[in-house]
């Protein structure tokens, strides 16, 4: 048998079953939120991890020049090497048919008929390479599908100076190239980068590499030094042309990945707090509200023998009711769309195996998590009634203590009307009320201002990018640095409008015991199709010496202007020079430093040299442009900026913006539900004296300005608040998203503001409107009467 | 608390209270109220008890105090030897379980709770209650029993709380207005149904009241003036509810 004061519970909660719905599915939503973000990176991680192991994705990397095959002998004798692998690996240009500009590709030798003993590989369709095959080859699954082949077609693409066309037998996963990046670029391109696989005999008789390697992968023994395997195998490889050891957390599409998952966590966390405090103010709104016009009741329960802890733990009851039914519908949704999204995740990073993860920890986390929001939301809302000696909380609540206000008190009371002066007494008296109701709505507010930025940010990162740093229509890279005079042959190609030398130098920055290894860029002093900006926006002149870098690469070595760095070259003679910093700049994406071209040139005591050139041509000719950069031999590399800037947008699209709309829509339905809450909230704690003032006489309209007035103020009120919470936010989000590759710019339009605010007014609005109409039903009769 | 469990439990007893010196002062912003102001007074077990007084005389605040609703700032309130103004807060909500029955002039019933419910909700608290059936019985109104407040009247619901009051067996029933918003013809029927109370189980009831012809029902009258108690009478012959003029 259910007890009286359950009863009670349970038509009071029927009564107010609207309210109740309305949080329960703001909880739900909350703690969906969460387990599916935390389900799913758990899945992710663990998916990510088990495919690691069993591919057996090596621990460190090293490229190198050139090494016979017995040096690996030699390495496999460092101290805690546990497996070594080495390979040839070799870019390439390729020619497909179905792309006017060249795409570009690394071919990786496989052990003749063998996976190889690291990264293995995971055969999706066709099959693996037979022993000594020279016409076959494996091709990554993403090139495959984004140009739509088939088994059996043929590539053709350029080795080594030589026109050669072969057989797709297989396409493969590898752990190794969960994204494929081209080398120096820094997003994944699948169209016009590809990763293929050949037979190590017949790769290295095309590039000239029998008996040798060029590549070289690593795994460890459990208690292996990475650092000191890392330093050995560079000490090792100095003499071959080494180019410095890393490990995975510089292996580029580990790293993408780890920032992936680093973004999903930040949006994970975010979101369902967002929720859960959304939740909690309105439980705190509606409870109150429920003491409020329960005062008395609480007043005879405690007279007739109710303990406080019993009144306290029967309207916490209340909130366990909402709590339970947002948890099991939280939970349920949250497990099932989790399954979903991590399928989709796990397709859109091609993982081959698919791991689940749900763990009971995550869900009674959020559970836990929620009912703690809840009874904290409770607990302000009825301790106070709940400390009330009995016969006081019984008595018709007496008339409130008011003050003269703040505004009185510095005399200004003389301008303002009978009726805003009990609307500022109001606000006065309860000022922490009006406060959280402002904080309510200021959440609201900072939902918009946080789901719009993304988009402001992402348009002036790119607009920065795109429009006043890279300025060309294509850049280009050469397989190896080349003579000046390679411009010469460009530049008289048609559709050439202007051209630009660029130096690209692979180096390892050290400052204290600080180290990067990034490519120091040379470009001319005074270039007009890749600028160097400064923080505002300015183009930043290259100095006759010394280098310029980015924010976060002086972050990352603790540098400041003046400081001497030591940069030791990576390539050719491999010096170890030291440049002063002669410049901090502003950019929003890599670790770039500049540097002005001729004097890097003469640092490395070499002649002319350069890597690339960037671009300007006439749209009208490009055809025909592409097609003879296509036949230039040394050329690896070609990028198009506006499809940089749209392979840019579509991630962005295809990441964040999608989480915008859906954000919004939360904030619309949070912003009216808080504001109209308020709303209702207040007539019906005040209905009684409203009504009297309409029996006293005052219109409907004095009325509602009593009413409105006051709420106006807290809206006023809680747009700044909103803001200043949305920059906040804002902030969090950046700096939790703040990585090597991107650091996204704290950008706000000032039309997103505009958006916000016009959002969170037509909410009051509309509130107002709907409370204006029960304006019309106050009870002026039983005004009259002391109780109800 | 099982201390206080046995003391409380019922025993026959020549004096419900013994009330020495009692005083209340309220702090009201820079101004002290002060509601009561040295009272004392014996109250006998078994009888009726009628306060009179003007509003702002002290009487709500005395009911208050010795019904454990609110702490006295001096002075002592002895129920069966123990003093009140000594008790901790669960002391006083085990008190008020316990010993008294409350009657409010304005009900305070539980509107979403039935008449029976709203009986229940004090039976299930307290050991050796009434069957709630046989306290709405006792103010008949056991056919009402599954009517929700505002289904019934005004003299009904405050039948309904006197039944709640009772249900619990208490030894004192406070009343403060029992009839205050009623009219004369369930006015009656209420005053009835607590001297039938009073008769049958040998409950003390106290009863606040303006209507000074209440008084005649009374065993003795106290009349209240300034947080004070002006004079104490004594009816030596008591009129029933049907006799009295309204």
């Amino acid at each position: 048998m259910i007890g009286a004061l359950n009863q009670k519970l349970i038509r009071d909660i029927w009564k107010i079953k609207g309210q109740m719905t309305a949080i329960i599915l703001v909880m739900a939503a909350g703690i969906a939120v969460y387990v599916i973000m935390f389900g799913v990176l758990d899945s992710l991680r663990l998916t990510q991890q088990t495919y690691y192991e069993r591919y057996r994705f090596a621990d460190v990397f090293a490229s190198l020049k050139r090494a016979p095959e017995a040096v690996k002998q030699r390495i496999q004798e460092i101290p805690g090497v546990s497996v070594s692998q080495s390979r040839v690996r070799f870019g390439v240009t390729l020619q497909m048919p179905d792309m006017l500009e060249p795409a570009t590709g690394m071919v990786l030798s496989l052990p003749d008929g063998k996976q190889p003993l690291l990264n293995r590989l995971y055969l999706r369709t066709g099959r693996m390479l037979y022993a000594n095959e020279e016409d076959a080859i494996l091709v990554d699954e993403s090139f495959f599908i984004a140009h739509r082949l088939a088994l059996g077609d043929k590539v053709t693409m350029v080795v080594y100076g030589h026109r050669r066309s072969f057989n797709i037998v297989g396409v493969v996963l590898s752990p190794e190239y969960v994204y494929s990046i081209a080398p120096g670029a820094l997003m994944p391109d699948n169209k016009r980068f590809g990763i293929f696989w050949m037979g190590r005999r017949a790769l290295a008789a095309a590039v000239n590499m029998k008996g040798a390697f060029n590549d070289l992968s690593l795994s460890l023994e459990r208690n292996a030094n990475t650092e000191r395997v890392k330093e050995q195998l560079d000490l090792l490889l100095k003499p071959y042309g080494g180019l410095l050891a890393f490990d995975r957390r510089e292996q580029i599409s580990n790293f993408f990945l780890e920032n992936e998952l680093k973004q999903l966590e930040a949006m994970g966390l975010m979101a369902p707090v967002i929720f859960l405090s959304v939740a909690a103010f309105l439980i705190y709104v509606v409870m109150s509200r429920q003491v409020t016009t329960q005062r008395e009741q609480i007043g005879m329960l405690k007279a007739v023998g109710y303990s406080d802890r019993e009144i306290i733990f029967h309207y916490l009851k209340m909130v366990l009711v909402i709590t339970g039914c947002g948890a099991v519908i939280g939970l349920a949704l949250g497990a099932w769309m989790g399954v979903g999204m991590t399928k989709m995740y796990a397709e859109f990073f091609r993982f081959p195996i698919l791991k689940y993860s749900f763990s009971f920890q995550v869900m009674i986390f959020a559970v836990l998590l929620c009912t703690l929001a809840a009874i904290a939301g409770t607990l302000m809302a009825i301790r106070s009634a709940a400390r009330l000696p009995p016969a006081e909380a019984m008595r018709v609540q007496s008339p409130a203590e008011f003050k003269q206000t703040l505004f009185e008190r510095l005399g200004l009371h003389r301008h303002l009307s009978f009726l805003s002066r009990i609307v500022f007494r109001q606000l006065e008296r309860r000022p922490w009320r009006a406060l959280f109701s402002a904080l309510g709505m200021a959440m609201a507010m900072a939902i918009l201002v946080f789901s719009f930025f993304m988009e402001d940010s992402m348009s002036y990162l790119m607009d920065v990018q795109y429009e006043l740093i890279q300025r060309e229509d294509v850049n280009l890279s050469f397989v190896e640095a080349v003579p000046y005079r390679a411009l010469e042959e460009i530049k008289v190609i048609p559709g050439v409008l202007r051209i630009e030398p660029l130096r690209s130098l692979a180096v390892n920055l050290k400052f204290k015991h600080y180290q990067k290894r990034t490519a120091i860029i040379g470009l001319t002093a005074k270039p007009e199709l890749f600028r160097v900006i400064r923080e505002d926006l300015q183009r930043f002149e290259l100095p006759p010496a010394g280098l310029v870098m980015n924010e976060k690469l002086a972050q990352i070595l603790q540098v400041k202007k003046g400081d001497m760095v030591t940069v030791e070259v990576l390539e050719e003679k491999r010096q170890t020079l030291h440049i002063p910093v002669s410049g901090i700049i502003k950019e929003f994406i890599g670790l770039g430093v500049y540097m002005e071209i001729s004097r890097l040139n003469s640092l490395l005591d070499s002649q002319e040299k350069i890597t690339g050139a960037s671009l300007m041509t006439d749209n009208n000719n490009s055809m025909l442009l592409y097609q003879k950069i296509k036949e230039i031999p040394k050329v690896v590399g070609l990028n198009i900026t506006s499809v940089l800037r749209r392979i840019f947008e579509e991630l962005m699209a295809e990441n964040l913006l999608k989480m915008v709309s859906t954000n919004m829509l939360f904030a619309c339905f949070i912003s009216f539900g808080v504001i109209y809450n308020t709303a209702r909230i207040t007539l019906s704690e005040r209905g009684r004296e409203l009504a009297s003032l309409r029996v006293l006489g005052l219109t409907r309209r004095e009325v509602a300005y009593l009413l409105f007035g006051e709420l106006g103020v807290i809206t006023l009120f809680s747009l700044p608040l909103g803001i200043w919470i949305g920059q906040g936010l804002v902030q969090g989000m950046v700096s939790s998203m703040d990585s090597e590759l991107f650091r996204i710019p704290v950008y706000l339009e000032k039309s997103t503001y505009g958006y916000a605010v016009a959002i969170v007014l037509v909410s009051t609005l509309v509130s107002f409107y709907l409370v204006w109409y029960q304006l019309d039903r106050l009870d002026l009769v039983s005004a009259q009467k002391g109780v109800e | 608390m099982s201390d206080s469990k046995t003391t409380l439990r019922r025993e026959p007893q020549a004096t419900s209270f013994l009330i020495e010196e009692l005083t209340k002062v309220y702090q009201s912003g820079d101004t002290q109220i002060h509601a009561l102001r040295g009272v004392n007074m014996a109250i006998p077990s078994g009888e009726v008890i009628v306060l009179l007084g003007p509003s702002g005389s002290g009487k709500s605040t005395f009911l208050n105090i010795i019904g454990g609703l609110d702490q006295p700032s001096a002075g002592h309130v002895y129920f069966r030897g123990r003093d009140l103004a000594a008790f901790t807060e669960q002391e006083l909500t085990f008190y008020r379980r316990e010993n008294i029955g409350f009657v409010f002039q304005a009900y305070n019933l539980v509107p979403s709770l039935t008449a029976l419910e709203n009986v229940a909700l004090v039976t299930e608290i307290t050991e050796n209650a009434m069957a709630p059936l046989d306290a709405l019985d006792a103010v008949a109104l056991k056919d009402r029993a599954n009517h929700f407040p505002a289904q019934l009247s005004g003299g009904e619901q405050q039948r309904v709380a006197i039944a709640r009051a009772i249900a619990k067996r208490p030894e004192v029933l406070l009343c403060d207005e029992p009839t205050g918003a009623l009219d004369s013809e369930t006015g009656i029927m209420v005053l009835k149904a607590l001297l039938e109370v009073n008769q049958k189980f040998g409950t003390t009831c106290i009863i606040i009241t303006h209507n000074a012809s209440i008084a005649d029902l009374a065993h003795r009258v106290v009349h209240f003036c300034d947080g004070s108690v002006s004079h104490v009478q004594t009816n030596d012959v008591r009129k029933s509810a049907e006799e009295m003029i309204w």
